[in-house]
């Protein structure tokens, strides 16, 4: 069973008991629960009180009257957040002032509570906080290692691996039954969608395959000292036809030998996801940009292009698995979200960095550094 | 007049088939590809119905469209679709009263269900 803590803040003793009676037999049910979430309730009557009580219970929702003899809810709040601990606040206020509203958003409150409240709202607020809770650690738990992530792995890759199976499914089934009417011009979409499926559902198998070698062995030791050159050609010309067919110009701007510490095969997979991103998510007549430099005992790869970017936001969550922006531009372009992982894991097997800058509409900036030698 | 239906989904074939099947039924159908873009189509359009899909931009996209839709039209039966069941084995369905309150859906349904139920569901929904 799932326990919530709830600290509430108040120094009318009468504001508590209520509160504690009106959520004791509370129990929040969320769809996605194997059990519902019931609550264990402290209480605090002054804002020091409630400062120890934080510290040495770790509350998960607070309840806080701002108005406290002595430190200020508002205080209470502040320390919370400089303490930076995961609580979420509900400020409780008999008066409407905005600037306190205003301010107590700025450090972090999640929900206003009007007083005096009733049972109802009450509890509907506590209810948003929980399932709020409830989602929040849920995608944090999956972005943790361990087996649970092998769990959630194998779940979204066949569910991946179902959805454009289901999608060519129901294209063959429009045209047996011929749904569009006796005229084959009207299939041609239909085909063309199904052909782009595969295409994606066979890229997602290689991207696996790329992901399970990388996972599997670890190995690194394949290692020679390569030129880069030759490699990023074996790519170049890879792209090539999906580059002129998306209309992009793609230049290498460094032709002399630049050597490393490098297995061939892992470094090409690194080159084919950035420099297919590149393309895959670039504007008709746009252009992308490879440049090689030898910085003391680094080297440092670039890849830029002036495709569709991306938002800040979206660029920390790049390299986690299955991850894809959604949006207009890339509605239509179909990947399995695992290039970057799997570059990200093989960057890190060579102690090496990637750094993403990116703005909006303009293009994206992918920077690769290696030592040159592996130790 | 036909009944106007409302399609969400961020999977383009998804929605261009399930848009063709209801077609099929007999109703007029409008789509959007996302959250965003049905939250801009239901500033002007009221549908008779809504079928959201559940993870779109965010995991929980068609509960909080959903949410915005019943604000907007108490009335509006919505259904949520959803693939999450079978891959995940979530447990899926609102059973009590509450759920119902805050996630603002008349009825789930598997992205997989067969047309004949689908077609049924809708027509209960609109009490046809
Ligand atoms: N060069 C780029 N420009 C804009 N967006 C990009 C670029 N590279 C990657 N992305 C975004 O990051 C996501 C994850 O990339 P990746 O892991 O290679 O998966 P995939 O390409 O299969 O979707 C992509 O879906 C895309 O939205
Ligand atoms: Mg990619």
């Amino acid at each position: 069973m799932s326990i919530l803590k709830i600290l509430i803040v108040d120094d009318e003793p009468g504001i508590r008991s209520g509160a504690r009676r009106i959520l004791s037999n509370f129990k929040v049910d969320y769809p996605f629960m194997d059990e519902p979430i019931e609550f264990e309730i402290l209480e605090a009557a002054t804002g020091e009180e409630a400062m120890i009580i934080v510290e040495e219970n770790t509350p998960d929702i607070v309840l806080l009257d701002n108005k406290l003899p002595g430190a200020l809810g508002i205080e209470v709040l502040e320390f919370i957040r400089k303490k930076q601990l995961d609580i979420v606040v509900v400020m409780i206020t008999s008066y409407a002032s905005l600037e306190l509203a205003v301010k107590a958003t700025r450090e972090g409150a999640y929900d206003f509570i009007p007083k005096p409240f009733t049972p109802q709202e009450l509890r509907s607020s506590i209810e948003n906080i929980t399932k709020h809770i409830f989602l929040k650690r849920t995608t944090q738990k999956l972005n943790t290692a361990g087996k649970q992530i092998r769990f959630q792995f194998l779940s979204i890759l066949s569910h991946e691996l179902k959805t454009p199976l289901n999608a060519i499914e129901g294209y063959l089934n429009i045209i047996k039954e011929r749904q569009l009417g006796d005229d084959i011009k009207n299939y041609e979409q239909a085909i063309e969608r199904s052909i782009e499926r595969v295409k994606g559902m066979r890229g997602l198998i290689l991207d696996m395959l790329d992901f399970t070698k990388i996972e599997s062995g670890k190995s690194t030791d394949k290692i020679e000292f390569i030129d880069i050159i030759p490699i990023l050609q074996i790519s170049l010309d890879t792209i090539k036809p999906f580059a002129i067919q998306k209309d992009v110009n793609v230049y290498l701007n460094t032709k002399d030998s630049v050597y490393i510490d490098f297995d061939k095969s892992q470094l090409e997979i690194i080159f084919n996801n950035l420099l297919s991103n590149a393309v895959k998510y670039n504007v008709e007549n746009g252009r992308v940009d490879i440049w090689i430099k030898k910085i003391g005992d680094n080297i440092e790869i670039t890849f830029s292009d002036t495709g569709i970017g991306m938002e800040e936001s979206d660029i920390e969550k790049l390299f986690v698995d299955f991850f894809r922006i959604k949006n207009h531009q890339t509605k239509n372009i179909t990947g399995s979200g695992l290039g970057l992982s799997i570059t990200k894991k093989i960057i890190d097997l060579y102690k090496g960095h990637i750094q993403v800058s990116s703005i909006l509409k303009k293009g994206s900036n992918f920077v690769l550094t290696f030592p040159i030698k592996q130790s | 007049m036909k009944k106007i239906i409302l399609i969400v989904d961020d999977d383009v074939d998804y929605l261009f088939q399930m848009k063709l099947k209801v077609e099929h039924f007999g109703f007029e159908v409008v789509t959007a590809d996302g959250q965003a873009e049905a939250e801009e189509l239901i500033k002007t359009l009221k549908p008779d119905l809504a079928i959201l899909d559940l993870m779109m931009e965010n995991e929980d996209s068609g509960f909080i469209l959903s949410y915005k839709l019943k604000n907007k039209y108490p009335e509006l039966p919505v259904i949520i679709t959803t693939a999450v069941t079978a891959e995940t084995g979530m447990i899926f369905e609102h059973s009590s009263e509450t759920d119902k309150n805050w996630i603002k859906a008349d009825l789930f349904l598997d992205k997989g269900i067969r047309v004949d139920l689908l077609e049924k569901e809708i027509r209960k929904l609109l009490n046809l």
